[in-house]
């Protein structure tokens, strides 16, 4: 589709700034959590020559993880009722199929990206369909790291009802042994999940030459103008909200 | 409670008294299992007239698979009343390890008290129920475990699963559980049961749970897993007298080294205490003379479900189910991780090899911008 001849581009304003701000906000605390969460399964030995009393290195080591699951969790409850109120690249049915379209999408996406077949090329402005279906299961995850890691710090908080919510989820587990190793388990997949998110960040924008890196930073994606053209014309391509 | 024929029976206090204590110990008693059950000052006076007007309760002690290590801590709790007057007198009326009766006798004397006391006794069980091949791994009397739980459990005013057995099966329902080892709440559906798990449970947990009954006349107030919220609702970790260590990061790295010698925190060495809800840290065993943790030795997590398969005794990591024994999370993380490295890297190659012309035309594009911006 791109020849010699430079196309003209359109700028699309994909990612609002709530949801720029929702990315970043989300990328620094997992970053934190996973870092504190790491040394709170297995501590370092730091040596000091203070006295035992002067000392609280676990301690801020835990209070950092606490506040940033605080910020995690209400940062993703802010996204998801973002989905409902934002635009239609941030929509819920970005993520959950809701059309035989959809499903089409991402066999489309699974032969040219994963396959790397020759085929019919889609346009994704947002998210493609095949990403936007694993961000649900990535939501999902989140869901399962919140009720985990709340159920495990329920019965060590005291005071505020918040973390009360969650003092039923040690006993479906079968108690704290097991809900510490889903917990930890869990992040795993955030940690899996970060380097194919950064990794097609890099793969889409090297192939399609659209700014993908760059539009979590001003919310921009770039399309070349026939290709814009040839969409526009489109009458039965279904609206991804 | 007010059972005409339960009144016949003589009250705690006049067993107390024929057994030889003062008042000043029963008063002491009660105080004692005012202050376990978590009850406020002025309650003391309640369990003092709920020993001293209401009759015995009949009890009803079966032993299962287990290893009796539960009527062991029973017997050796702090308090002489417990082991001598709640035991010993509480009419035990059948109870294999310490009934006198036995044969034909010691059965008889089950049946009578089910059938005199139906609805009034308090069934306490030690140990699991095997039901694999048709329960014959443990008979007794010619009935299976399930047959005579079933039974006994039929007018039972309580029903108390002594220890990690009864509770959760504790070591023979460890995989692969031969003999189908069941807890006893699995058993008796629709009936409450409080579980008083540990191996063994506390002496003193077990008289508290006891006195509250005959106190309250009720099953004291239980959590999610069916504990009594007074002992199990704290984990040994939020009482631990080690618990300023592991804050300020200061841990035992292996058993012989100077931090052990220090006193530091176990963490590092397995202590299973940060996810074990249990009363050893405050009531502690043997009279109060220690625990697991005071010993120098890491909490096993005794009273955790499942505590066999789930953790590794000297570590922190624990096996993780369905992925066989030695793999932990991080094991199966970085598996993963390698993998995914792999792919991605893969992956990456494909593209440039595929997509080559896709690239090689936005390169060509993106240069001869380049180039038109020097002239």
């Amino acid at each position: 589709m791109a020849n010699v001849n430079s196309p003209k581009l359109r700028r699309v304003y994909v990612w609002e700034q709530p949801v720029r701000i929702y990315h970043w906000l989300n990328a620094l605390v997992i970053l934190v959590l996973i870092a504190t969460g790491f040394f709170i399964a297995d501590p370092l030995t730091i040596q000091s020559s203070r006295e035992a009393a002067d000392q609280f290195t676990m301690g801020w080591i835990r209070t950092i993880h606490f506040v940033a699951s605080y910020i995690f969790f209400f940062n993703f409850l802010f996204r998801i009722y973002w989905g409902f109120v934002g635009n239609k690249y941030a929509n819920w049915k970005q993520f959950i199929p809701t059309s035989r379209h959809f499903f089409r999408e991402i066999w489309s996406v699974f032969k040219i990206d994963i396959l790397m077949l020759r085929g019919k090329e889609h346009l994704s402005v947002g998210h493609n369909a095949l990403a936007g279906f694993i961000y649900f299961f990535m939501f999902l995850a989140f869901l399962v790291q919140s009720i985990t890691g709340f159920g495990l710090y329920a019965s060590m908080s005291s005071g505020w009802w918040f973390p009360q919510l969650f003092s039923w989820v040690p006993a479906m587990f079968g108690g704290d042994i097991f809900l510490r190793q889903v917990h930890h388990l869990t992040m795993w997949f955030f940690i899996l999940f970060t380097l194919f998110h950064v990794y097609l960040v890099f793969y889409h924008d090297y192939v399609e030459g659209r700014g993908e890196i760059s539009s979590m930073g001003g919310g921009w994606k770039f399309i070349e103008d026939d290709v814009f053209e040839k969409h526009m014309e489109l009458p039965n391509e279904p609206p991804k909200s | 409670m007010d059972n005409p024929t339960a009144q016949k029976s003589p009250t705690y206090l006049e067993e107390f008294k024929r057994k030889g204590y003062s008042r000043k110990d029963f008063l002491k008693f009660c105080t004692l299992m005012a202050a376990y059950l978590g009850l406020e000052n002025s309650s003391v006076g309640q369990v003092v007239q709920a020993l001293t007007n209401k009759p015995r309760l009949p009890v009803i002690w079966l032993h299962f698979q287990e290893c009796t290590c539960c009527s062991e801590s029973f017997i050796r709790s702090s308090h002489p009343i417990v082991a001598d007057v709640l035991l010993d007198q509480i009419s035990l009326d059948y109870s294999e390890t310490l009934m006198a009766a036995s044969g034909h006798q010691a059965e008889e004397a089950m049946k009578n008290t089910m059938t005199k006391y139906k609805g009034e006794y308090i069934l306490c069980v030690e140990g699991s129920v095997p039901t694999a091949a048709d329960g014959v791994y443990c008979m007794i009397g010619g009935k299976t475990s399930l047959q005579i739980l079933e039974e006994a459990a039929e007018g039972a005013k309580a029903i108390i699963a002594w220890g990690s057995c009864a509770s959760n099966g504790c070591v023979q329902a460890a995989k692969p559980n031969p003999t189908s080892a069941t807890p006893i709440h699995k058993l008796l559906k629709g009936k409450p049961v409080i579980k008083v798990p540990g191996c063994p449970p506390i002496g003193e947990v077990m008289a508290g749970v006891i006195v509250h009954v005959v106190t309250f006349g009720r099953l004291p107030e239980l959590d999610g897993l069916g504990r009594p919220k007074a002992f199990y609702s704290k984990r040994v970790h939020d009482t631990c007298y080690r618990r300023p260590y592991y804050d300020a990061g200061l841990y035992v790295e292996s058993f012989d080294d100077e931090n052990a010698r220090k006193g530091y925190c176990l963490y590092k060495v397995g202590c299973k205490g940060p996810s074990t809800y249990n009363a050893c840290g405050v009531t502690k065993w043997n009279n109060g003379v220690s625990f697991p943790i005071q010993s120098g030795h890491g909490c096993f997590g005794c009273s955790e479900e499942n505590y066999w398969d789930n953790g590794r005794i000297y570590e922190r990591a624990s096996a993780f189910p369905g992925f066989g024994i030695e793999a932990t999370a991080d094991k199966v993380g970085k598996v993963a991780l390698a993998a995914t490295g792999v792919a991605l890297a893969a992956h990456a190659v494909m593209t440039n090899v595929r997509k080559k012309k896709l690239i090689k035309n936005l390169e060509k594009e993106g240069k001869q911008s380049e180039q038109e911006l020097k002239k």
